[in-house]
């Protein structure tokens, strides 16, 4: 039996009835981290000695008959979130060296759940990018095909998952940073709802649009990662008082009656003809399950691009002010003080300048109401197409991206194609609603293409379910990278 | 709209960020592309429509007014570049004279 191929479900239960230890498990996702991660560079920090501490402790807990929700399942983290003691980059040279004095909320749920935090994954620098690319440390790439990118910016949390380098793997989603990576690297990655998860501890990027989400190799993996972390946090006023229901009961494959809205404005010019004919093929496979297909409009769905790349960037702006080299990490010295914030700021890499600087622009005087001002009166629009659909559907189904994954390089210098990556996700970072991407099928290059599912605010347990009931059908997950070469 | 260099010098000025002459002339020319493709949203009507500045709605969070523990000083000075008797060490940011 290959360990590393275990999904988390399955190792879960193994753990419980004493058939694998949580060691085992531990040692063969750091030895296949050993052969494979030169190669993919999916961890920017390894946590080796932790996690066997943490997995040591895992068993004797387990020889105790104690059973915590992830004891001693080994998962990986995106180096955004704050770990103590355990350095914590956002993929950024300013903040090279910071370790963090605490644990995120998120880090502490997982702790508390028993799992083995097996280390850092690498992220675009601030979690701003779509291809992991921006990382001021290493380039990640794509366990399907070395030469391409496993999509951003949670692209170390997706490649490490999909190539069996952790049994799950949190990551965060501002525009679509943990659906866009699940879909090129052919796994499930789940955006929650805004305010489902604790943002606490997670390093700002955009504050209305940021939060965490999960990958696994299945949904059901997905769901137990979120399960463990979801829930009220006092310490984020943002996060939601709302009672967490039982997600993993709720995978019951049963979609009878399920209303699937398909809209029109998500099938357009650009995308891939393959990308399209999987994901038609997927909506047809959940309407044979019984879902009802419904044609649906989401009006506004074109101007989703231009509002988030204002009011992200100009949130960015904000939370990004704080690195001036005084409390924590490096510090250029300069004539004065100005001077040295200024010569500190500069080790800020070049997307993440970039949205400062159009950030800082939509906020200035004068230029306030015609850019950030309009944005924000159309994200009210793009809103209301929402809360306007699920008046008539349960699930909105569509491509995940326009394309598979794309090469190394291919998009590096023009940053609004790059942007263009993100355009059927941001919406639901916009509107507030959540959203998964799910594997559907392959392209003739054999890169993998993945469905989005979209539920309305808090509506998690209804995409999970109907993914989990496409996926027990089309079993797409079966289908594991090959790697060792490049 | 088109941005001038001086546009982005003051701009950069507001983000205290240094850049070099190269960067300058390469944000000039990538944030007016992004500014014109921006400027689709002029297309809208928006009379009478409430700006959404809020994901989820929520107003006045509030928690009990009980003091808690807090981290200790050494570890939030821990990370800091320059430390001194529990405080971080930045240059004078005040005139010679005093005067100020």
């Amino acid at each position: 039996m290959d360990i590393s191929k275990l999904s988390l479900v399955e190792l879960r239960a193994m753990l419980r009835r004493g058939e694998i230890s949580s060691v085992a498990a531990t040692e063969a996702m750091l030895d296949r981290i050993v052969d494979v991660d030169n190669d993919l560079q999916s961890y920017l920090t390894l946590t080796d000695e932790l996690a066997l501490e943490q997995a040591q402790a895992a068993d004797t807990r387990l020889a105790n008959g104690d059973s915590t929700p992830l004891l001693g399942v080994p998962v990986a983290v995106k180096d955004i979130i704050c770990t103590e003691g355990v350095p914590t980059t956002a993929g950024s040279k300013i903040l090279e060296g910071f370790v963090p004095p605490y644990d995120a909320f998120v880090v502490q749920k997982l702790k508390a759940a028993g799992a083995v935090i097996l280390g850092k994954t690498n992220t675009d620098e601030f979690a701003m990018g779509s291809s992991t690319e921006n990382s001021a440390y290493v380039t990640t790439r794509n366990p399907w095909d070395h030469e391409r990118v496993p999509g951003g910016s949670s692209g170390g949390s997706a490649a490490a998952v999909a190539a069996g380098l952790a049994y799950a793997a949190l990551g965060t989603d501002t525009g679509g940073s943990v659906r866009q990576p699940a879909s090129f690297c052919g796994i499930a990655g789940l955006r929650p709802t805004y305010g489902r998860i604790s943002r606490w501890g997670v390093i700002a990027f955009a504050s209305t649009l940021d939060q965490v989400g999960t990958f696994g190799r299945t949904v059901a993996d997905t769901t137990a990662l979120f399960q463990a972390i979801a829930g009220h946090d006092p310490n984020d006023s943002t996060s939601l008082n709302v009672p967490v229901p039982n997600f993993e009961a709720a995978l019951t494959g049963d979609i009878k009656g399920l209303r699937v809205g398909v809209p029109k404005e998500y099938f357009i010019e650009g995308i891939d003809a393959e990308v399209e004919t999987a994901v038609r093929r997927a909506i047809a496979k959940l309407e044979e399950l019984g879902a009802e297909i419904v044609e649906i409009s989401l009006p506004h769905t074109s101007y989703a691009l231009p509002v988030y790349y204002l009011i992200a960037p100009a949130e960015a702006s904000a939370n990004l002010a704080r690195y001036d080299g005084i409390r924590f990490g490096p510090r250029v010295t300069g004539s004065d003080m100005i001077d040295s914030v200024k010569k500190t700021r500069a080790l800020f890499g070049p997307e993440v300048k970039r949205r400062i600087m159009l950030g800082t622009y939509a906020l200035s005087a004068g230029y306030y109401d015609e850019y950030y001002g309009r944005a924000l009166k159309v994200r009210t629009l793009l809103k209301q197409d929402f809360l306007n659909a699920f008046e008539k559907v349960d699930v909105i189904a569509t491509p995940t991206s326009p394309t598979t994954a794309f090469k190394i390089g291919e998009n590096v210098d023009d940053p609004l194609a790059m942007y263009l990556q993100d355009i059927f996700t941001l919406s639901v970072n916009l509107s507030a609603s959540c959203g998964l991407s799910v594997p559907c099928g392959f392209d003739s290059k054999g890169l993998p293409i993945g469905l989005q599912l979209i539920g309305n605010a808090l509506q998690e347990a209804t995409i999970l379910n109907a993914a989990y009931a496409y996926e027990q059908f089309a079993s797409w997950h079966k289908q594991l990278p090959v790697h060792g070469k490049l | 709209m088109s941005l001038t260099l001086a546009d982005v010098e003051k701009i950069a000025n507001l983000a205290r960020l240094e850049l070099t002459e190269a960067e300058k002339k390469q944000y000039l020319e990538q944030l007016s592309a992004i500014l014109h493709y921006a400027e689709r949203l002029n297309e809208l009507d928006l009379t009478d429509i409430p700006p959404t500045s809020h994901a989820i709605a929520q107003q006045n969070i509030m928690r009990p007014d009980v003091a808690e523990p807090s981290l200790p000083m050494e570890d939030l000075l821990h990370n800091a570049p320059q430390q001194k008797e529990n405080q971080f060490v930045v240059q004078a940011v005040l005139d010679d004279g005093g005067s100020a």
